[in-house]
């Protein structure tokens, strides 16, 4: 009997914390995102599913510009952490841990903190673009601040051990014979990596990608500190209408669309993705 | 293939399928220079089943991954059917591995392996089925075309690693110790295997192996490397009954090696006379000084009295006795200290001959006492 318990009661603390502190939110949220009302006069809960559409309408080029800057992001972070992932793992001999601690080192610094000095970093004036602009290789008016490329090259920074760490265990388990089995069997240098490395390496991406592309798409730090007042994203109107217009239906509404959304195209991308199907179809 | 370049007159009648000439290969490893070849001189016919056999790190798998074009020889000539291939990479050579673990494609089927090396030479589609389902038919696989390598078993596995290798075609295979992850049985039944394919394809197989067992059964020739050097290259009953070293005769099978001073001479056999009424006949060895010989459990007789006749004769004294069904094995003191060791075969007495502790006479024919390193 106890025996049989055992499972459960090792369950049971994490399982209480999740209980209390994300489903219970999660099930007031989703009252809230139903109601109507105002703070001085309170919330009723009249399923108001108004609620969704009006946000959506009101607030859809945010929504859209979010997972646009997250699929960039995204799309960067790929482009970026590949090849680094691909040299600390086949080329890091001995120092593998050393390049993974010095690429997960920015984490010691607070992300805000970090996203600030970006700010420093391109500021108008700042050291970067200062010199240059003095120097007459940039005209005087330009600026890389308050741009949709700025908010996107801060997210790309930000996330980019995300992209690495997976993409990294993933190649790291690539048997280094499997390469040399590809040309002994006429595979030149690029067809091996085409053809068995980079099957082998794609649920890393995968991974990689689902733990980038989600919290991407709804950050809200990086377009208030660096994106200005024309390129915010959809976790900057969740986080005004919460905080400052204390709008909490229009808020939880907006949250809870923005999560189905991300569901619904995660799993999407996992049904296109994660089957060996495509893996063995890149083989070919 | 193309990138091949010549090396001189090639006699078109006996060209060596691999040849190698005074190959050496060097390490770097922690600032320090390790030579893991040092001099290896070859010439494997085509068709042949050859055998590199060694220990570990005798610096076979390092011969066999130059042929394959892994490692380039720090000095030395690797020729594939007359042409130098030094510096040719392994996409480019005309011969194939089998990997020891394998290395077969864990996201692709069986099929999809097999025809690796095919689609990678842009063979057409439908040569590519015909081929690839031949061979599996060859390898007893037919029909598992679909399975990934990890839902098969070890043989299984063991036969597509075989099946995407030879498929190919190439001009030799080469296989490192391809039966090594295999249990007793399989690994029996694999060798039988292995040699059918081999006579069926007609392809050299270069057969890496530290398994005297597997290299004796399978081999045409074998090579025994030890410290990076060849010791001895015969057929696998020369390299067994006249070993040229003491090494390889302590490497192949339990061998005895036995010491002593030449007395006399008796028209081109030395003999050796260690004790009253014993005599070791030693044929073609030095006619004075010291002489190792070895003589191979099997050959030796056990009795309890001195044998009549022209043969080798020793007294000693029984340590152990152990029953292992066909055979019994006696371990003997003889009276110069060595420790022999003798099968008698358990064809007709149900006891044993002798017992721990009795005094025996071994006795063996002179033809069967092998001088080592004899000039």
């Amino acid at each position: 009997m106890r025996r049989r318990l055992a499972p459960y009661l090792l369950i049971l603390p994490g399982g209480l914390w999740l209980a209390i502190l994300f489903v219970l939110p999660m099930v007031v949220m989703l009252s809230f995102s139903l109601m109507q009302g105002d703070v001085v006069n309170g919330f009723q809960l009249i399923w108001h599913w108004q609620n969704y559409t009006d946000s959506l309408s009101a607030y859809d080029d945010q929504l859209i510009r979010s997972l646009v800057y997250g699929l960039l992001a995204t799309a960067a972070c790929v482009l970026l952490a590949y090849p680094a992932a691909y040299w600390i793992a086949f080329r890091g001999g001995g120092r593998k841990s050393t390049y993974l601690f010095l690429m997960l080192l920015p984490f010691f610094v607070s992300f805000v903190l970090r996203t600030f000095s970006w700010k420093f970093l391109l500021a108008d004036d700042g050291i970067v673009l200062g010199p240059l602009k003095d120097a007459g290789l940039l005209p005087q008016d330009f600026h890389v601040l308050a741009t949709g490329f700025a908010v996107v090259a801060g997210l790309t920074y930000n996330y980019l051990p995300f992209m690495v760490l997976p993409i990294y265990v993933a190649l790291e388990r690539v048997d280094p014979r499997l390469l040399e089995a590809a040309q002994d069997l006429y595979a030149g240098r690029a067809q091996a990596f085409l053809r068995v490395v980079l099957p082998l390496s794609v649920p890393g991406v995968f991974a990689g990608v689902l733990m980038t592309f989600v919290p991407v798409s709804a950050d809200y730090v990086n377009a208030t500190v660096l994106g200005g007042t024309n390129n915010t994203m959809i976790g900057n109107v969740i986080q005004n209408l919460y905080l400052v217009n204390n709008d909490y239906p229009q808020a939880a509404a907006l949250s809870f669309a923005l999560m189905a959304i991300l569901l619904i195209g995660i799993f999407a991308y996992a049904r296109a993705l994660g089957t060996e199907d495509v893996l063995e179809v890149a083989a070919r | 293939m193309t990138e091949l370049r010549e090396t001189g007159p090639v006699t078109a009648a006996k060209v060596a399928a691999i040849e190698l000439r005074g190959v050496v290969k060097s390490f770097q490893s922690h600032g320090e220079t390790v030579t893991a070849v040092r001099g290896v001189d070859l010439s494997i016919a085509e068709g042949e089943f050859f055998s590199l056999l060694g220990p570990s790190g005798c610096g076979k798998t390092t011969t066999m991954r130059m042929i394959a074009g892994f490692d380039e020889p720090t000095e030395g000539q690797i020729i594939l059917h007359g042409g130098d291939v030094v510096g040719v990479p392994p996409n480019r050579r005309d011969v194939n591995m089998v990997f020891q673990s394998y290395a077969l494609f864990p996201h692709m089927s069986v099929f999809e392996n097999v025809a690796f090396g095919l689609r990678r030479k842009n063979t057409p589609k439908d040569e590519v089925t015909r081929r690839v389902g031949e061979m599996l038919e060859i390898v007893d696989l037919a029909g598992r075309d679909k399975r990934r390598p990890r839902e098969l078993s070890g043989g299984q596995q063991q036969r597509v690693a075989l099946a995407r290798a030879l498929v190919n075609r190439p001009r030799a295979l080469l296989l490192d110790e391809p039966l090594g992850a295999l249990d007793l049985k399989l690994r029996q039944a694999m060798q039988v295997e292995l040699k059918r394919i081999q006579r069926e394809v007609g392809i050299t197989f270069v057969y890496v192996t530290h398994d005297q067992g597997e290299a004796l059964t399978m081999s045409d020739r074998i090579a025994v490397m030890n410290e990076g050097v060849i010791e001895q290259l015969g057929p696998p009953r020369q390299v067994y009954e006249r070993p040229a070293t003491a090494f390889v005769a302590g490497f192949i099978g339990t061998s005895n090696v036995l010491s002593g001073t030449v007395a006399r001479t008796d028209g081109g056999t030395a003999v050796i006379e260690p004790g009253p009424g014993e005599r070791i006949l030693v044929p073609g060895a030095a006619a004075a000084g010291d002489v190792e010989l070895t003589v191979r459990p099997e050959k030796i007789a056990i009795g309890l009295h001195p044998p009549d006749g022209d043969v080798c004769a020793l007294r000693g004294t029984v340590t152990e006795v152990v029953y292992l069904g066909t055979f019994t094995n006696y371990t003997v003191r003889t009276s110069t200290g060595a420790e022999v060791v003798v099968f008698v075969q358990n064809a007709s007495s149900a006891d044993d001959v002798a017992a721990s502790g009795d005094t025996v006479w071994l006795s063996w024919e002179p033809r069967h006492s092998y001088a080592i390193g004899a000039a």
